[in-house]
């Protein structure tokens, strides 16, 4: 086990590394200077300003410099919000974010395995077809549609529920998390059916029914943990799909979360901000799938067998 | 027994292609018969679209305003007074062409880079595939956002870029196929008879793997399409004076408090083309009984 996690960790930073030197030199490469865009600046101020920033320097030294804030965590200051850290944004978004995935990632996992799970019970019957039929429209209708309906329905012709902040109101956290989570309740109701089918048919169930126990304990005790290794999986691809679908959330229920922040930046071209938002956002990817994968590794015996002999 | 088992049963005897097998399973499948039905029916909207849109795509009429389906205007008026259905099928036109061309430049880079590390195999194959594995860590959706940011937003890259994520899948699917159909016989044969590796991987080794990537090309289209969509959404994808679905979906959900059917047609459009192609693409595995091809 620990020589996967320890592979895993080994893969995991050229990956890191690509992402940090493909990112830094596309946006140094990109048409015009950060200080273009502005009212005309004095030659002088615009020389002094881009001393400030380094962007004097040739672009192996600036790229260097730049790998030596970072390794100290510095992400470097705004170009668009003078005096702003990136560190400092993405320290604000943050926890906005990681909460809204959290509720998302919640609300998915509790709808996705309870209808996967119902499902795969009674295959090829209404009990099946009705749930996966829900599911496929969770994975046809996006996020950037589905928000936009919910809020039309719950937040302006029923007035039901906020259309818009981030715990300002009373419940306008509820729209927002539904709208993130649903594709993913949807792919998770898929994954746990077509796992649970799978277990369900094995030896060690028939054995259980044999033994006479309850259908809930076969369920609950011993289906469920092999039923929900691709779950498990597909947990470190949802949640680098969760940050981007924040992207489109928080820009429709106006929340002050990393997603906004990186559009934003992207319209403003903010170099500083897309180049330290990238990285940190790789970084994070990069890390979720890791545990993933580790996660699911432990959940598989076979695999973890196979690891045993060598840690 | 039916008639229809009657004919599979009768085929298999006569030795007959796996494609007629497939054909005659395909056609039972009720939801991806209609989905392929829609589809067509998408496609062919789109291109005959400059001579049936009921009104041409620049026209407006800004004292009629927005109103909502009519006689003259089927799907209603935006705020500008254009005609909503003139506004989709146009847009429609953009996103199938996005979702068609770069799931084919998806499919060509991916083929070729599957094909050749399968058929290379050792070094070169693991150097390739630990390439791709790298690629595959990578968080995409910020990677392209980042490219229209940095090249402008204009369609090619889109095209290029979204292309360029899709192609990973499809190395992976093709490799492996590569890997076992290489050990054939008639690989042997025509290595035997000198033909150049170039030949024997495009003559006989990827129409041998076609299944597989009819049926991932069929899912990877309604990802493409969402994947424009989305960009477009938030105003990354498609610029005016050109329009998209995603572009249309968020000028309705600007307004939709007022106009909801500027928010409701195109959303369907494009919810309805993704379902089609969904339950096409799940037909297509079922008949050609294509297994582990998605997710």
């Amino acid at each position: 086990m620990l020589r996967f996690i320890f592979w895993r960790l080994l893969q995991a930073i050229p990956v890191i590394f690509v992402v940090i030197t493909a990112t830094f030199f596309l946006v140094r490469s990109a048409p015009g200077g950060p200080f273009d865009s502005e009212k005309a600046v004095l030659p002088e101020v615009k020389r002094a300003l881009e001393a400030q920033y380094k962007l004097d320097l040739p672009l192996h030294e600036q790229y260097i410099a730049y790998l030596g804030d970072l390794s100290n965590g510095d992400l470097g200051p705004s170009f668009k919000y003078p005096g702003r850290s990136v560190n400092e944004i993405l320290g604000s978004g943050l926890p906005v974010t990681a909460e809204l995935g959290l509720y998302a990632l919640s609300f998915a996992l509790l709808i996705g395995v309870l209808a996967g799970v119902f499902a795969a019970l009674r295959p090829n019957t209404r009990q099946d077809y009705i749930p996966m039929g829900m599911a496929m429209i969770g994975i046809c209708m996006p996020s950037f549609l589905l928000g936009p309906l919910l809020v039309l329905i719950f937040g302006i012709y029923l007035d039901w529920l906020p259309i818009a902040g981030w715990g300002d109101l009373p419940g306008d956290k509820i729209l927002p998390s539904i709208t993130l989570g649903s594709a993913y309740a949807a792919y998770i109701a898929r994954l746990s059916r077509a796992g649970m089918l799978e277990i369900l048919s094995q030896d060690y169930i028939r054995t259980a029914r044999a033994k006479g126990l309850p259908e809930w304990r076969v369920v609950i005790q011993h289906a469920l943990r092999g039923g929900l290794i691709p779950v498990i999986a597909f947990l470190g691809p949802a949640f680098a799909g969760l940050l981007a679908g924040s992207f489109v959330v928080e820009t429709i229920f106006q929340i002050p979360g990393l997603g906004r922040f990186y559009v934003q930046a992207a319209f403003n071209r903010d170099y500083t901000m897309i180049l330290g938002t990238t990285v940190f956002l790789s970084t994070l990817i990069v890390f979720f799938n890791l545990i993933s994968d580790v996660i699911a590794a432990w959940l598989n015996p076979r695999l973890r067998a196979q690891f045993k002999g060598g840690a | 027994m039916n008639t229809e088992q009657t004919a599979l049963l009768m085929e298999a005897e006569d030795g007959a292609s796996l494609w007629h097998d497939a054909w005659l399973r395909l056609k039972k499948n009720r939801a991806a018969v209609t989905g392929g039905v829609v589809l067509t029916v998408m496609v062919v909207l789109a291109i005959l679209t400059p001579w049936i849109a009921p009104y041409g795509y620049e026209a407006q009429n800004l004292d009629l305003g927005a109103t909502p389906p009519s006689a003259a205007h089927w799907l209603g008026t935006d705020i500008f007074g254009r005609d909503l259905l003139t506004q989709i099928l146009y847009g429609g036109r953009i996103s199938l062409a996005v979702g068609f061309i770069a799931t084919a430049v998806a499919l060509v880079i991916g083929v070729t880079w599957g094909a050749v590390a399968g058929y290379v195999g050792g070094r070169i194959d693991s150097v390739m595939m630990r390439f791709v594995d790298i690629l595959y860590a990578l968080p995409f959706m910020i990677f392209i956002i980042l490219l229209m940011v940095v090249f402008g937003r204009n369609i090619l890259l889109l095209f290029l870029a979204i292309g360029a994520v899709e192609w990973l899948t499809m190395a992976r699917i093709m490799r492996t196929q590569v890997q076992s159909l290489r050990q054939q016989e008639f690989v042997e044969a025509a290595v035997s008879l000198g033909l150049p590796p170039s030949a024997i991987i495009f003559k006989h080794i990827i129409p041998n793997a076609l299944g597989p990537i009819i049926v991932y090309t069929t899912l990877t289209i309604p990802s493409v399409m969402l994947l424009e969509a989305f960009l477009s959404f938030l105003g990354l994808g498609i610029q005016p004076p050109q329009t998209s679905w995603g572009l249309l979906i968020s000028y309705g959900a600007e307004t939709m408090e007022e106009y909801p059917w500027l928010l409701i047609f195109p959303g369907l459009a494009l919810t309805i083309t993704l379902f089609s192609l969904n339950f096409l693409g799940d037909g297509l595995r079922d008949a050609l009984d294509v297994r582990g091809s998605k997710d």
